[in-house]
């Protein structure tokens, strides 16, 4: 059967081509003409190669806020994927219960970053907000406004507040699909607690928490309102993580050209990090398959 | 090793029963003896699980006592009993090898090494996985991940019971023989209780010395395969076991004269006036198709099962099947039927009654 040709049928794709272009390729371009660019003003720009990559790939500025990310979602991460699955394995599994815990547990997912933000940074006021308070009349110095550990605290603290649920969640959902009859089991072959969490739980739970690890991964490393909102990046630049910083640099500054190729290399950064984090886990799956 | 009696048992999944349909279990008194192969036989739904957990300590019973020996072990914990079980569909630790699955039970009640190499040695060759023994027990086949789970039920030696739940429905047929053969042997070796839940009676009738036939959370009896052929105590185990089932006809008992619509048929023990619903049952083995003896037969279908023939047909308006052994030639000219008299049960509300002398 001879094929018919009929080359207008690309005419079908342009609509999607035209709002790739206009939603995708056109700002990231615009992001790479900026970072290829210098400019003294007056909308008139000059070529400036890769000076503005190598500015801030050697820039200690980058490197500080980069280093406080790692340590940031370093840090969120070991407290929440295990508090989220001790959590998910103390939930109840079924009746009115389990229905209050899961609305309970989903609630912080649903308020806006920029309300969470507002919450923690009255709630950790000295002079008004119940922690700050609280902690001010047991005698503890806390003061998240000039103290950098302690604003990490409240930020971590916050975090966690924030975010464990989507991991106790997920994690609940993986344990609900195990059958009872594997309980029975380890029941008959007498496995301790802690082995049926090793041999059956967490087996099953794998594919849930490798999905909750990566979701978590990369909205901590993107982190921006709730943090500015409680801290402003501050005291001096002790949390000023990388979208901060880029904010400040590219509106504060206006130093466009940097910033460009500031968040170029922020967003292969996190492309980089999850794939990696995706082709190790997966791979480490096949290779229990075998 | 143990005897095991349920004394006054019964359970309810409801937290608080009202009527006897709301039990599970319905009261029984029963003794499991040591070293049995029991068959647990019933329909889907009938308690078979139920009570099988309730043994093993999965579940707790609403009323009564669950004892070892002497022991009693109501509200001891399932690891306190020494139980093995098996469940209908497999359930092994994905993230094992077989060789670890099959250590399992050991490792955990702190055997020592050299024992378990050798324990699962054996068991390996006996459901035949050795040379799989290292491989993750993660992809393996639903069979071979059922045959894990029976190794499992068995490599401990000092086991109270083992206990099988349908073990053998994930199985491929000609595996299911070998693997029930392979049970059978295992017991006579070393003289398990074994307590088989099925709802095939082929199944029970090869694998048990005793079948335990329930219906509705009760037992309705108790016997050897032979018995339950021969004398089934209740209606449900006429027609349950045996293909076609046994053919129970609504009569009116008066001695040794049991009245159908328009015929009357001798029997062969005096059973004086039963109250309630009667019955009598005859097994389609032991039913005749005859010229003009016994009573009238309206023929509606012949089936060719291989070895022998099923004639489907009615006596009096009631529904009655015949076996004709291989080689007996059917015609028109057999009008009748005729029961043997001394294979006729008679069931009065369900229940077979005892006749006395004729």
């Amino acid at each position: 059967m001879d094929k018919v040709q009929n080359n207008k049928a690309w005419f079908l794709v342009l609509p999607v081509l035209v709002v790739v272009a206009f939603s995708a390729v056109l700002p990231l371009m615009t992001v790479v003409n900026y970072a290829t660019n210098d400019t003294f003003g007056n909308n008139q720009f000059f070529w400036a190669g890769l000076e503005w990559f190598e500015e801030m790939v050697t820039s200690s500025r980058l490197h500080d806020a980069l280093g406080r990310q790692i340590l940031f979602s370093g840090i969120i991460l070991a407290i929440e994927v295990p508090l989220g699955i001790y959590i998910a394995l103390n939930m109840p599994k079924k009746g009115a219960w389990a229905s209050l815990c899961l609305v309970l547990m989903a609630l912080p997912l649903l308020i806006p970053f920029n309300v969470v933000g507002t919450i923690w940074q009255i709630f950790g006021r000295v002079d008004i907000g119940l922690l700050g308070r609280t902690l001010a009349a047991l005698g503890v110095d806390y003061n998240y406004t000039n103290d950098p550990v302690d604003a990490w605290a409240t930020v971590v603290v916050m975090d966690v507040w924030h975010w464990t649920s989507l991991v106790a969640l997920l994690c609940y959902a993986g344990l609900q699909s195990i059958p009872q009859a594997y309980y029975q089991a380890a029941r008959i072959d007498q496995a301790s607690r802690w082995a049926v969490f090793r041999y059956i739980e967490l087996p099953k739970m794998k594919g849930v928490l490798l999905i909750a690890v990566l979701l978590r991964f990369m909205d901590s490393f993107m982190i921006y309102t709730e943090p500015f909102v409680v801290t402003g990046g501050g005291p001096g630049n002790a949390t000023t993580f990388l979208s901060i910083d880029l904010v400040k640099m590219a509106v504060g500054q206006f130093d466009l050209g940097p910033a460009a190729a500031f968040s170029l290399m922020y967003f292969l950064v996190i492309l980089l990090v999850s794939w990696v984090f995706y082709t190790v886990m997966t791979s480490l799956d096949r290779q229990e398959g075998r | 090793m143990a005897r095991i009696t349920l004394s006054n048992l019964a359970h309810s999944y409801l937290p608080n029963p009202a009527s006897p349909a709301d039990f599970a279990l319905k009261q029984m008194d029963h003794v499991w003896q040591d070293g049995g192969a029991y068959a647990l036989l019933g329909s889907s739904g009938c308690g078979k699980t139920t009570l099988l957990n309730i043994i093993s300590g999965l579940v707790r019973p609403s009323q009564g006592r669950v004892l070892f020996g002497d022991r009693d072990v109501t509200d001891a914990e399932t690891a306190a009993r020494n139980i093995a079980q098996v469940f209908q569909f497999p359930v092994v630790y994905d993230t094992m090898t077989v060789r670890q699955n099959l250590a399992f039970p050991l490792r955990n009640r702190g055997k020592d090494a050299a024992y378990i190499k050798a324990r699962v040695d054996q068991i390996a060759a006996m459901i035949g996985m050795e040379a799989i023994l290292d491989r993750r027990a993660q992809g393996l086949t639903a069979d071979a991940k059922q045959k894990i789970s029976l190794g499992r039920g068995m490599v401990r030696e000092d086991v109270n019971a083992i206990l099988f739940d349908e073990p053998l429905t994930v199985i491929d047929p000609h595996m299911k023989w070998e693997l029930r053969t392979q049970l059978k042997s295992l017991h006579r070796e070393f003289g398990h209780t074994m307590i088989y839940v099925t709802h095939d009676q082929t199944e029970a009738l090869t694998f048990a010395d005793k079948v335990v036939v329930m219906s509705e959370g009760t037992v309705v009896q108790l016997g050897t395969p032979e018995e339950l052929f021969e004398t089934p105590a209740h209606t449900f185990v006429g027609y349950f076991i045996g293909s076609p089932g046994m053919n129970l006809l609504d009569a009116s008992i008066a001695g040794t004269c049991a009245r159908l619509a328009g015929a009357e048929l001798a029997l062969a023990r005096d059973y004086g006036t039963p109250q309630g619903r009667t019955q009598i049952g005859i097994r389609p083995e032991y039913v005749t198709l005859t010229e003009g003896t016994g009573l009238p037969f309206a023929l509606t279908r012949v089936e060719d099962v291989g070895r022998h023939r099923i004639v489907r047909g009615t006596v009096e308006g009631q529904p009655v099947n015949v076996v004709v052994p291989e080689g007996q030639a059917l015609g028109a000219h057999l009008t009748h039927v005729s029961f043997a008299a001394e294979r006729i049960n008679v069931y009065a509300d369900d229940w077979r009654i005892e006749g006395g002398a004729a």
